[in-house]
């Protein structure tokens, strides 16, 4: 552990890191622009520079490793002049156009300024403008105001695996683009705003709408995929103004994907803000006590297996324990958390998680993808999958339709037939993975989704037993799931009681009138046409269509809008909070379930979250230990058989469009337009 | 003066065969396997002992550098990249060692590689140097014909080869890293050091790169001997030298000279004297563009070498001499360098990127005095808020030429800016 001094005080730090690194353990911070823990060091900014004993020049702290016995001054006449002088010559080319500009109050270069930089200048000459540049719908641009850090050039080369962003030109002429001009094509790409240490890659879609200290801050969970991602709401008055991301390392370390970053604006449209009861064919606005006394009448005389429920894919585990318990009361079993269809059981958790955890994936030497696309599944989890690909040693194999997932994968086979050979141990990656210390495979909705799915799973199943994937503390079993909802609801058990109905079960009974009533719990990706002929009750928060074909509309609350329980794909259950108010007369969930519950005479017997928190944990520990992963009991599940030899096919259509938030969402509509002009207009030939 | 004897390169001036043949037929390859048997640490020994440095401007001792290379190799081959790219304004020294004296170069690659275990060179051959690059690929491939390099050098059982690579016109890759990354395939920018060249260099590789003026000395230096080379010009500053003279001479020229002669004698000896007799001297730039100016009082009694140069605050450079008579106007021709500076800088670090800009343009109000007294001691703000901010000496190089001319024309300087005011205030008054 070398020993070194830093400002007079004497310091050990690890072997292998730099000045700067040492100077933050030793409490000293260190002023930059273009060091980013997580980028590669470019050490261009040389903001960072302090005096280093025995050097004639000052030396470039973020790039520098330490060494036994350097002694480093971090406030010498040396260093603060070498700072002033690189942040006058930042500011002679930079527009101070602080008063006009996004970042205003959360600027590094607004910031360090105020230590280093004079109050007037002496740069008589004309400033450099710079044109502004179209990146797409996410990201609007202001070059001039651009310092040149190449943090955005770093982030989409390393972190997101597209290399579209140079540096072109040279000397005061560089600039930060993708040549010829076009929008950034990358899941990732709002994760440069926050990097940008200045106003010149700002969001488009919040832009000028409010100021950073107007914002009110919640700290949550996004649900807008199955990653659980920590985010930070920011809201004014009654809306989000954005959502940015939260550190944690566990799951998405400081990144979000657009669609995390960028839905947004659908919490504002489409919503339903009162209940809605159909009269003679048409939804008209009803009172709470109206809808409820409309689901009561159908409810009155109807046996409980004539009513079934369905979770939606955007549901909180208190409002499925919640309506899980109301349908018991009222006698049904036919409840089911699975829109897809995927064929997946409750009882062995190892069966349905992601067992090696995200932050496990660097542990990882080989990685097994069925069915499963996980750049735009879970582009977080994807990123991790690079970040591992990029410490060299890890080789990854897909068995599905040809796939870019950033990082280098071998094309195995397009569907169960090679999975069966993998498993039979005479495909050549079954060798990969026997020889590698901690293989994975990652099993997608793709492969689950379909009627053999339990088949494809119990497949997986043996391949992981097969190549050593379970041991002594390592799970290299995984289930990518899609939806936020999926593992909290299989924990609560929404899924068919004994002789219950699942969703494509409901479905056909509903069709052919085996149904008096279907509860649909922000469900809207099922066949509604199915349910034409059925009392549908639809709880949710957006006109999408669980709504249109509803009779009964109760409002609910969107993930940003209720103090509510999700568990991400790795199991970890985690708190979403309240950031606004559901609008008009809309609840969060649970407690309109509650409040029905009372209607039907049949009420649930918790009176607020504590009480309904401690059911939950009463029904399945793990949501004792929020925010944990816990390592689930290696089990048998699946169903072993014949595979249909039909080849996988990913699940999503649309990466930008998946819910009804990002369904209502004009920023998610431009990004597919986007997305699917770009598609097009490939001839094979540009690129 | 040199002696003829003395002389390494003897065919500077091409008048000779600068093929295989004659190249032999002037010493070139004379039994190199004799030299290649005593081994590579016998090698670096004597260019130690040489006292050689480095030819391509930073001076910095070619035995010491080489000694860096990891003696044994850990699995990552070894390369030694010639540079070649010379674009220092005022230089033509390797241009001509390229052309007339291909051989001598190659052969020390040969011999420099064997001693740092590399077995692949690389020249990296600017751009421009057309007629050269085909001399020097011609000259490859003869040796490679004639079993000197190859797969037995020599006949020495030591496997050895050599790509000649050509630039694309930029000067910032005549920096040792930014010609490393350009020889890569990428955009010339000069990379962090550490780690420098030995230990991750070319591909990540342990690398040394030289000056082709460096290398191809190396034959006869270890052929007369490192004492031999030692005994010429003075302590720390020893060996021959290729200086190119031009500007307001007589007769400008490259030539082979002693280290540490005067610049008076250099000038008068082998340039035919300053046009106009030394009295109408103004301004001399030793060392290439990068160095500050000398004015005659200083030019008077300097001798050419590192030290002495740097002793007058100035250096030696590449060893270009670039002469300004008294018709010169001195301002515009240091804005002219810093226009230079500012062209070239690659745009990585922001002193650089932003200093060389700006300092061109008050260099440029300099020229007409169209500026404040004050924003002269300003502008040598600026030129120190650069140097010794940037990642590699372009910086410095773009500072230093402005410091230069500063420190010896402040009075020009102030002058032209009072003209200017008061041509103004008459322009107002009438």
């Amino acid at each position: 552990m070398p020993k070194l001094t830093i400002d007079g005080v004497e310091v050990e730090v690890e072997p292998g890191i730099t000045v700067l690194q040492a100077c933050e353990t030793a409490g000293v911070e260190i002023p930059r622009f273009c060091y980013h823990e997580r980028l590669s060091i470019a050490g261009n900014c040389r903001m960072c520079l302090v005096e280093m004993e025995k050097s004639p020049k000052p030396i470039a702290s973020c790039a520098m490793p330490v060494a036994e016995g350097m002694v480093i001054r971090t406030d010498s006449e040396m260093a603060v002049k070498a700072r002033r002088g690189v942040m006058e010559f930042l500011l002679i080319n930079h527009p101070l156009d602080c008063p006009i500009c996004d970042q205003g109050g959360e600027c590094d270069l607004q910031d360090q300024a105020l230590f280093y930089g004079f109050d007037r200048t002496r740069f008589e000459e004309a400033k450099r403008s710079v044109k502004e540049k179209d990146f797409g719908p996410l990201i609007q641009t202001f070059m001039t105001r651009c310092i040149h850090c190449t943090r955005c050039v770093r982030f989409a080369t390393e972190i997101a695996g597209v290399e579209e962003l140079g540096l072109t030109g040279r000397g005061e002429d560089v600039e930060i683009g993708t040549y010829i001009e076009k929008a950034l094509v990358s899941e990732l790409s709002g994760n440069m705003i926050d990097l940008c240490p200045v106003g010149a890659l700002t969001s488009k879609p919040y832009a000028f709408t409010a100021r950073s200290w107007e914002l009110t801050k919640t700290e949550s969970i996004d649900a807008l995929d199955a990653v659980g991602s920590a985010i930070r709401v920011d809201s004014r008055g009654g809306e989000v103004m954005r959502v940015l991301p939260r550190l944690n390392e566990a799951v998405n370390e400081e990144w979000i994907s657009d669609k995390t970053r960028f839905a947004y604006d659908g919490l504002r449209r489409q919503r339903l803000d009162r209940p809605y009861v159909r009269r003679d064919g048409k939804l008209e606005e009803a009172s709470w006590d109206q809808a409820f006394a409309a689901i009561a009448g159908q409810l009155e005389d109807a046996p409980g297996r004539r009513i079934a429920a369905i979770a939606g894919d955007l549901a909180d585990c208190e409002s499925m324990l919640a309506l899980k318990d109301l349908m018991a009361a009222l006698g049904s079993v036919h409840t089911d958390c699975r829109q897809d269809g995927a064929r997946i059981e409750a009882g062995e958790r190892a069966g349905y998680i992601f067992n090696t955890t995200i932050a496990g994936i660097e542990r990882a030497d080989a990685c097994l993808l069925i069915g499963t696309d996980p750049r735009f599944e879970a582009p977080l989890i994807n990123a991790r999958l690079r970040k591992r690909y990029l410490a060299g040693g890890f080789s990854v194999g897909f068995v599905g339709p040809e796939v870019d997932l950033t990082y280098r994968a071998e094309p195995l086979g397009a569907g169960p037939k090679t999975l069966g050979e993998i498993a039979a141990g005479e495909h050549p990656f079954a060798a990969v993975l026997d020889d590698a210390a901690h293989p994975m495979l990652i099993v997608g909705q793709g492969a689950l989704a379909r009627p053999d799915g339990a088949r494809v799973l119990a497949t997986a199943r043996r391949i992981a037993e097969e190549t050593g994937m379970i041991g002594d503390g390592w799970n290299g079993f995984n289930v990518l799931h899609l939806a936020a909802a999926r593992v909290g609801g299989l924990d609560i058990g929404f899924v068919p009681g004994e002789g219950g109905l699942d969703v494509a079960a409901i479905l056909e009974a509903a069709g052919s009138g085996g149904l008096d009533a279907v509860y649909l719990l922000g469900a809207d990706e099922i066949d509604m046409a199915a349910l034409a002929d059925t009392f549908v009750i639809y709880q949710g928060h957006h006109g999408d269509a669980g709504a249109e074909a509803a009779d009964v509309i109760l409002p609910g609350a969107a993930y940003t809008e209720k103090d509510a329980t999700y568990v991400n794909t790795e199991g970890r259950a985690q708190h979403g909070r309240l950031a606004v108010f559901p609008p008009g007369e809309a609840r969060e969930d649970w407690k309109i379930i509650r409040a029905l519950s009372g209607v039907l005479g049949r009420t649930l017997p918790y009176d607020d979250i504590g009480a309904l928190r401690a059911r939950m944990i009463e029904v399945n520990r793990i949501f004792a230990a929020p925010d944990e992963a816990r390592p689930a009991e290696w089990g048998a599940f699946g169903t072993p058989g014949p595979m249909d030899p039909a080849p996988f096919a990913y699940p999503l259509e649309n990466f930008y469009m998946t819910d009804p938030i990002t369904r209502a969402s004009m920023t998610m509509a431009e990004c597919t337009a986007l997305a699917r002009s770009a598609n097009k207009d490939k001839t094979g030939t540009d690129g | 003066m040199l002696d003829d004897k003395d002389r390494i390169f003897t065919n500077l001036y091409g008048a000779k065969d600068w093929r295989l043949k004659g190249a032999r037929s002037r010493g070139d390859w004379d039994k190199p396997g004799d030299l290649m048997a005593k081994g590579g640490d016998w090698i670096i020994e004597e260019v130690k002992k040489s006292g050689l440095r480095g030819r391509g401007g930073a001076g910095f001792p070619t035995g010491l550098k080489w000694s860096f290379m990891p003696k044994e190799s850990d699995g990552r081959p070894h390369y030694l990249v010639v540079n070649a790219d010379e674009g220092e304004p005022g230089t033509c020294k390797d241009r001509d060692v390229l052309r007339n004296e291909p051989h001598k170069l190659i052969e020390g690659c040969l011999l420099a590689s064997l001693a740092m275990n590399a077995h692949l060179a690389y020249i990296y051959i600017r751009g421009e140097f057309h007629r050269e690059a085909e001399h020097l690929e011609a000259a490859v491939e003869e040796a490679r014909e004639a079993g000197l390099i190859g797969k037995d050098a020599c006949g020495s059982g030591f496997e050895f080869d050599i790509r000649v690579h050509r630039g694309a016109g930029a000067y910032i890759c005549g920096e040792e890293t930014a010609l490393l990354e350009s020889l890569e395939g990428r955009k010339g920018m000069p990379r962090l050091k550490p780690p420098f060249p030995a230990g991750a260099g070319l591909y990540g590789c342990p690398t040394t790169v030289n000056n082709v003026e460096s290398i191809a000395a190396v034959p006869d230096i270890l052929r007369r001997g490192g004492s031999w080379f030692s005994a010429l010009g003075r302590p720390n500053n020893t060996g021959t030298k290729i200086f190119c003279i031009s500007g307001h001479v007589n007769d400008p020229c490259n030539v082979e000279e002693e280290m540490g002669i005067p610049l008076k004698e250099l000038i008068d000896r082998h340039a035919g004297g300053v046009r106009g007799g030394w009295d109408n001297l103004l301004a001399v730039i030793p060392g290439g563009s990068s160095v500050p100016l000398i004015p005659k009082s200083i030019c008077d009694s300097v001798l050419m070498d590192f030290d002495s140069l740097l002793e007058v605050k100035s250096g030696l450079g590449t060893a270009a001499v670039i002469v300004m008579d008294k018709s010169t106007d001195i301002v515009a021709a240091i804005a002219r360098l810093s226009k230079f500076y500012k062209h070239e800088s690659c745009g990585q670090c922001t002193p650089c990127r932003e200093g060389t800009g700006w300092m061109w343009r008050v260099m440029e109000r300099m020229v007409t005095g169209n500026a404040g007294i004050k924003e002269i001691d300003m502008l040598l703000e600026v030129s120190r808020e650069i140097e010794g901010h940037t990642i590699c000496a372009l910086g410095d190089a773009a500072a230093w030429p402005v410091q230069g001319l500063i420190r010896h024309f402040r009075p020009e300087l102030e002058r032209r800016i009072e003209a200017y005011k008061a041509a103004q205030a008459g322009t107002r008054a009438a």
